[in-house]
């Protein structure tokens, strides 16, 4: 794929690159990744959904009208009531507060401690790396939803809790990406020269490589986002996220929604779609969003 | 391969001594006191104290962590994981009884992954970029994204909404009445299988883009050879190696598919075991499961790695 230009050509071209406005680049992003750009939109769609709830909403997510039990859906209520004459709408407009607020928090404190575990433990090699690096296996040694069951079992059940049991499995996860890339940034010459330099090691950790491995950390925070509103819903299904009557998803799925299944299956149907929605808006994003970051599938082209 | 070997196995021992400490402290951080709880009392103190202390004995909880730690090891290694407190029967015996729903479950739900994964890997890759490839790529993104409990709701509500069923709940085994196992097991595995095959599909496709744009391949092509010999037999067979890895690393995705599956399809495996442990806080149970789920994906991270080795030369001498 070595196609040679001629040097001033390229020189035009990496400046043109560089004064991409935010506009522009924005533009760009949607026409070379349809999939990823329509994922930013389903993101988007959420956060705007999130923050107006209060007055999207057409009903109190909270309360009950026992009236108005398994009313199918209609102009009355668009997604019809639940057991307990909830407007199902608006629990899941309120919702979105709890999968963003639990999907943000979670995986940007998981990945924030990771990377920053991933760093130091590169950076200080010997015998920090080789006790970071087993204790990162054994946490690798369980897997996510059961570790994150098994927390949130002592934790109990409570939305800050949650975000607690998530995060704890992602630090591993993270730790690894994030030494695996810091490693090969501290070969460069202009670390050896910062160094020798005599700068600090936090110098040189947080000028040097810290903005070097922002590609992957951006990556594995994208990533975790969405496996993290996933675990979220897991976990309040199982009954072990927020507790009645916060509108969680997953909540909103468990228990009775399968047993009302002839009665009123939309009660059953659609929380799943908007989890289904918001993890598939984020996957998308995240997976076009490496495509962009990742030097090496960039490099191939 | 044998000091290879040697190694690798020596490897693990103190990541599973560390697994095991870490479900130790998890399960004694638990706030609130088990004794309290298998005297049936609450916070409340209407508990007798010679009574709670003759528990404590009993548990061996006014034993040193450190020896307890080293009590809990010891029953480990000669298989006895104490006695559920919600059921009162050793944890081992209960597990042996769940054992064969969920090791059924988990082994059709990966041969059905592969079975789908492979095919539509390789025409997604063979066919990159086209609207076939987009389709296969949008159903495997939407299987990470759709939550399992969720595809098994949506399946419960269209067997009971058309065809009036209802999930049995008796555990049938395939040597006892096939045509029973079959009706009982084909939903959770397909429920299962989606998602795990979701994820395969993605890294056939992505890993058999990579090898096509090897310079093996574009000798092959360069040969004049049929686009199915390339693909099948000259890029398929090298991409075939981190394949066989994911198979075996989303291992932990099955163990967390089991899990809600088995509560969405009321199944009595280990899965729900762990759920209703939880939800009882049946500590003893809860730490035998959490050690040996953990237990199981060490091991079977050590055979892909074996196999891996096997299949590529180049790892086992380094």
């Amino acid at each position: 794929m070595s196609i040679q230009f001629p040097l001033e050509q390229t020189a035009v071209a990496v400046r043109e690159e560089t004064r991409l406005s935010f506009g522009e680049e924005v533009l760009k992003f949607a026409r070379t990744k349809p999939l990823g750009a329509g994922g930013a939109l389903i993101i988007l769609a959420m956060i705007f959904v999130a923050i107006f709830a209060k007055t999207l909403a057409p009903y109190d997510p909270y309360w009950g009208d026992y009236a108005a039990q398994f009313v199918r859906p209609g102009a009355e209520h668009w997604f019809g009531t639940d057991e307990f004459g909830r407007d199902i709408l608006s629990r899941i407009m309120y919702g979105a507060r709890i999968a963003l607020f639990v999907g943000f928090v979670a995986s940007f404190a998981g990945c924030t401690l990771g990377a920053l575990l991933g760093v130091i433990s590169a950076y200080a090699g010997g015998k920090v790396d080789l006790l970071l690096e087993r204790l990162m296996d054994i946490l690798l040694a369980f897997p996510l939803l059961i570790l994150a069951l098994a927390i949130a079992s002592i934790l109990g059940p409570a939305v800050h809790n949650v975000v607690i049991a998530i995060a704890i499995p992602i630090i591993p996860r993270a730790a690894r990406v994030v030494r695996a890339a810091a490693l090969s940034v501290k070969e460069n010459p202009y670390v050896e020269a910062a160094s020798s330099l005599g700068a600090s090691w936090h110098r040189v950790i947080l000028q040097h490589i810290l903005p070097n491995v922002m590609a992957p950390y951006m990556i594995m925070l994208t990533a975790q986002l969405g496996s993290a509103i996933l675990t979220e819903a897991a976990l309040s299904y199982l009954g072990l996220g927020a507790a009645e009557p916060t509108p969680s998803w997953g909540l909103m799925l468990s228990g009775s929604a399968s047993s009302y299944a002839e009665k009123a299956p939309w009660i059953a149907l659609f929380p799943g779609i908007a989890i289904s929605l918001g993890v598939f808006g984020f996957n998308l994003f995240g997976d076009s969003l490496r495509d962009i970051l990742d030097p090496k599938l960039r490099r191939k082209g | 391969m044998a000091t290879y070997l040697t190694k690798r196995v020596l490897l693990i021992v103190p990541t599973l001594l560390g697994v095991a400490a870490v479900v130790f402290v998890i399960m004694r951080v638990i706030p609130g006191d088990v004794a309290l709880l298998i005297l049936g009392g609450d916070s409340a103190g209407q508990i007798d104290k010679a009574q709670l202390a003759a528990m404590h004995r009993q548990l061996g909880l006014d034993q040193p962590m450190l020896q307890q730690f080293g009590t809990w090891l010891w029953g480990v290694l000669r298989f006895d994981f104490g006695t559920s407190l919600w059921t009162g029967r050793p944890v081992v015996e209960e597990l042996i009884g769940r054992l064969p729903l969920s090791l059924e479950l988990a082994v059709l739900a990966t041969i059905v992954s592969v079975l789908l994964a492979i095919p539509f890997g390789v025409l997604a890759a063979a066919r990159q970029d086209t609207w076939v490839d987009y389709l296969i790529r949008v159903i495997s993104i939407g299987g990470l994204a759709i939550p399992s409990f969720w595809v098994g709701i949506l399946i419960i509500l269209l067997l009971v909404i058309c065809f009036g069923w209802g999930p049995p709940l008796e555990y049938t085994a395939p040597w006892v009445n096939p045509w029973a196992n079959f009706q009982q097991m084909v939903w959770p595995v397909v429920t299962v299988g989606y998602r795990y095959a979701a994820v395969t599909t993605r890294m056939t496709r992505s890993t058999l883009l990579e090898v096509m744009r090897d310079d093996y391949i574009r000798t092959a092509w360069a040969k004049g050879l049929a686009e199915r010999t390339v693909v099948i037999r000259h890029a398929l067979k090298n991409a075939m190696l981190p394949v066989i890895t994911l198979v075996g690393t989303e291992f932990a995705f099955l163990i967390g598919g089991l899990v809600v599956t088995e509560t969405v399809f009321t199944l009595n495996g280990v899965g729900r075991f762990v759920v209703d442990a939880v939800a009882h806080r049946d500590y003893p149970v809860v730490q035998a499961l959490v050690f040996l789920i953990a237990l199981t994906f060490v091991v079977v991270n050590l055979l892909i790695d074996l196999t891996y080795a096997w299949f590529d030369p180049r790892i086992r001498y380094r």
